[in-house]
């Protein structure tokens, strides 16, 4: 089996960017979703760094990826300060916790 | 070619092993892993900057941030019935990838740059001076977000205006 080297690291994308998005569907767990989104965004910077090679724009691609790596480890950031917020406010880290309307 | 396919292999293992990871600490670990083998993947296609920049910010300072927040929250071992359930989950990620996958193979193959590139210091300061504008926005949000890691439990509004 010979792949071409683009066609492995597409399967690693989409792979990385689906496993992320299936555990952001199933989890409640708030820290749990924080590590789903940043599963999704490394399989963006990936992607970043793919085009950039294939089309021989490495400079512009790696600019790119810095601004997502960044805004990423913001998100990581203000994500797991909500998290602990909320499990001191409620005690808990479930997300059906948040919903203040009674069933 | 086989460094990719092992690399690649690596990645997806540890991203299935931190997703399906009981434990919040032990998936903060397969994380950082994944974060490691992503930044090889990257040092492999050749973008060595930001290879470094993924190993040292995505491996080393979001883990010890995971590391740090699952200390002050503490673990939730506790199993909890999904919103939705699997199989609808399973097929709206493979409906995901799917769609996904036939853009891009439908893309125009054709559509290569041919202009020279400027240097790297030329596109992130002149060409693309807005991402750096939100950079340090964001980074002002960080601190924020640092801030709130480490406040302390708020008191609620009615014992404020009891003084």
């Amino acid at each position: 089996m010979n792949l071409p080297l683009p066609l492995i690291i597409l399967i690693t994308i989409f792979c990385l960017a689906g496993t992320g998005l299936y555990c952001l569907l199933i989890t409640r767990n708030l820290i749990k979703v924080v590590i789903a989104l940043q599963l999704m965004v490394k399989g963006a910077v990936l992607a970043f760094i793919l085009a950039g090679n294939l089309n021989g724009q490495m400079n512009t691609a790696q600019t790119l990826a810095l601004t997502v790596i960044v805004a990423d480890t913001i998100v990581a950031v203000v994500g797991l300060a909500l998290a602990v917020q909320i499990r001191l406010r409620t005690g808990s880290l479930d997300i059906k916790s948040l919903s203040s309307l009674k069933r | 070619m086989i460094y990719y396919l092992l690399v690649g292999v690596g990645i997806l293992a540890c991203a299935v092993l931190s997703v399906s990871s009981r434990r919040l600490l032990i998936s903060a670990i397969w994380l950082a892993l994944t974060s490691a083998l992503v930044a090889v993947m990257i040092y492999l296609l050749g973008a060595a900057h930001i290879a470094v920049i993924e190993l040292s910010v995505g491996a080393g300072l979001v883990t010890v941030l995971f590391v740090f927040a699952i200390n002050i929250a503490g673990e939730d071992t506790s199993r909890l019935k999904a919103l939705i359930p699997v199989p609808v989950a399973v097929g709206a990620v493979v409906l995901a990838v799917a769609l996904g996958l036939v853009l891009i193979l439908r893309a125009n193959s054709g559509m290569a740059l041919t202009a020279p590139e400027p240097e790297n210091s030329v596109i992130l300061w002149q060409s693309r001076y807005v991402d750096l504008l939100l950079q340090v926005v964001l980074i002002f949000a960080g601190v924020l977000g640092v801030i709130g890691l480490l406040a302390d439990k708020a008191k609620p509004h009615h014992e404020e205006g009891t003084e």
